[in-house]
């Protein structure tokens, strides 16, 4: 086994533009693990890198961390701020803590775990391409209005742990037309957005999201027993065009 | 895009300008270098009993003189002075600031009018009608410190250190709509109405027309203006409090005003009808500095980020957390308002 070059870099005081040249040099030297301590509202950290490290950040990033990533693994030790993996190709963010709005904006594949709870419009414009690239957003706790907005694949899964009802805020799936989003519960029908619509979840779907929910578990060191049964909602397109009334007239 | 910060010290401990100026250049991002703000309650002790007034001259000629007769026609001026300024490499000194602490007369006030509509009808009139010159804060120990520039820059212009408040506002633009000048920067304000604002107020046009109806003037080219206004009329002139204010400005919607108990969905219908026109729409994130505190408040679907962060006595808005760790690193409880919720910080008696 080779043993995995570890760089510590003390981000204190840095703007976001020498942090990341700072990050990718030592990625160019080799590292395989980074590890930024005394982050503190840094933006982009992590964006469009192309490569296998595992980065831990101790502290609160700014907006975009993982903004284009492909491959690399994040670890939150903190918040996060607005649209932690805007359009992610793949790799992984997992956040210790909560995030701000617009999580996973535009995510086209890879994971994004949040241990606490995510703003509004969480998952909007999430994608997928067939089965090989499937972005899968799951929050620990509750999620505000409009997630998955427009969302055209991917899966999202809200657990609500720790709360009474997981989501209580509107227009969740509003315009979606590709994917799904799971919550622990039961769902209130006037929280729906337009075109999304209630399926019933079933053994098939458990079985589908069991990995998912234990890999969530496994990072957090939760039980993942206790999530695993069928009192989830799971919400899907109404159609693959929720919006052809309002823009086409055949 | 803008970034915002408000922070009150309940039990009226006071800070120094240093560490929001330190706080609010964190989001240097959130700006274009176009204008940056602060404002300070509990720095004027001295002439705690006088509005202070700070006024943009374009000189000290005649703009200059219109106003000083104004002001003596309609009081006494105790002290005025140019506000303490250091000439920076990044501010163009377009204007001179200058403050008045002022106290209309009493054979003015009482019967009809208020020293407080008085105020209120000498900064419309100035800023109507004096060509040169605007009064950009004009509250009772408490001041707004605004130009273009970037968030640092305009700090260090008006020596913010040596300030010392129990509420502070601060504000870096990224304009959008509306040109760069100093009077365009935020805090807005008038008496001790604060308000910065990171968004847009795309129902400027009916909220100009409902508070121009009680004697209002719109006079700066920019939107949040109004809110100063409509902050005034609501809460000083119709006396609600500052969770109904925040209720009359960002409502919730209909469909939800359904779903309430019967008495809490009347209150919030009523609200909405006697209240239309000072609805607010569009995305904006707002911190409020009053007389009794700060209020922070969002938009109804929340189109701009807000974080709140508690630590004792002290209480942080901002639209970063990171602003809010830059303050105060050992800052506890930190989290994310629901849209339209009003996050209200009063002093404790």
């Amino acid at each position: 086994m080779i043993e995995m070059k570890t760089t510590r870099i003390d981000a204190k005081g840095i703007h976001y533009t020498p942090l990341n040249q700072k990050i990718r040099a030592a990625i160019a030297d080799g590292a395989g693990e980074i590890i930024l301590d005394n982050v503190l509202g840094q933006r982009f950290i992590g964006s469009g890198l192309k490569s296998k490290v595992l980065i831990t950040i101790n502290g609160v990033p700014g907006g975009d961390l993982g903004m284009f990533m492909s491959g690399p693994i994040c670890i939150v030790n903190g918040n996060a701020e607005h649209a932690p993996g805007n359009t992610m190709d793949s790799g992984m963010l997992v956040i210790h803590g909560s995030a701000g709005d617009a999580v996973s904006h535009s995510m086209r594949g890879g994971k994004v775990f949040i241990r606490d709870n995510i703003g509004y419009r969480g998952g909007i414009h999430m994608k997928q391409y067939e089965e090989e690239s499937r972005p899968i957003l799951v929050v620990g706790g509750t999620a505000h209005s409009f997630l998955g907005e427009y969302m055209a694949g991917g899966l999202v899964l809200v657990l609500g742990i720790g709360k009474g009802k997981s989501i209580i805020d509107r227009g969740i799936g509003s315009g979606i037309h590709g994917g799904e989003i799971i919550i622990r519960g039961e769902v209130d029908d006037y929280l729906l957005g337009v075109g999304a619509k209630k399926f019933k979840f079933n053994e098939s779907d458990l079985e589908r999201i069991a990995p998912v929910i234990k890999s969530f578990c496994e990072h957090f060191k939760l039980d993942s027993a206790a999530f695993l049964d069928t009192n989830y909602t799971r919400i899907a397109p109404e159609s693959s065009r929720p919006f052809a009334n309002k823009y086409v007239w055949e | 895009m803008c970034g915002i910060i408000g922070f009150i010290d309940r039990t009226k401990s006071k800070i120094d300008g240093s560490s929001i100026k330190a706080g609010l250049s964190l989001m240097n991002e959130r700006g274009s270098g176009d204008g940056a703000g602060y404002a300070a309650y509990g720095i004027y002790p001295e002439y705690a009993n006088y509005y202070a007034l700070h006024v943009f001259f374009d000189n000290l000629d005649e703009p200059k003189k219109k106003v000083d007769e104004l002001l003596q026609q309609w009081g006494e001026i105790v002290h005025q002075e140019e506000i303490p300024n250091t000439p920076q490499m990044g501010i163009k000194k377009v204007h001179i600031p200058w403050r008045y602490f002022f106290k209309p007369s009493e054979d003015l006030t009482g019967k009809i009018a208020s020293e407080k509509d008085v105020i209120t009808y000498l900064v419309m009139q100035v800023n109507a009608n004096v060509k040169g010159a605007t009064i950009f804060s004009s509250g009772k120990n408490m001041g707004v410190f605004k130009a273009s520039g970037w968030p640092e820059d305009v700090a260090n212009f008006y020596r913010i250190e040596d300030y010392k408040g129990y509420v502070w506002l601060a504000h870096n633009r990224y304009p959008t709509n509306s040109p760069g000048w100093w009077g365009g920067a935020h805090p807005f304000n008038l008496l001790n109405w604060s308000v910065v604002h990171n968004g847009e107020i795309t129902s400027y046009g009916t909220n100009q027309r409902y508070v121009e109806g009680f004697g209002y003037k719109c006079t700066l080219f920019t939107d949040t203006e109004v809110v100063a206004y409509l902050l005034d009329l609501l809460g000083r002139q119709h006396e609600l409090p500052h969770e109904m204010i925040v209720r009359a400005l960002a409502p919730p919607f209909w469909d939800d005003i359904d779903h309430m108990p019967a008495r809490e969905a009347e209150l919030n219908k009523a609200i909405r009808l006697t209240y239309g026109s000072a609805l607010m729409n569009g995305p904006f994130a707002i911190v409020v500095g009053t007389d009794d505190g700060i209020v922070g408040f969002t938009d109804r679907i929340k189109l701009r980020p807000l974080v709140v962060g508690e630590n004792g006595n002290r209480l942080y808005i901002s639209s970063e957390e990171a602003a809010i760790r830059g303050l105060d690193p050992e800052v506890k409880n930190v989290y994310t308002p629901r849209a339209g919720e009003p996050i209200i910080g009063r002093f404790i008696e």
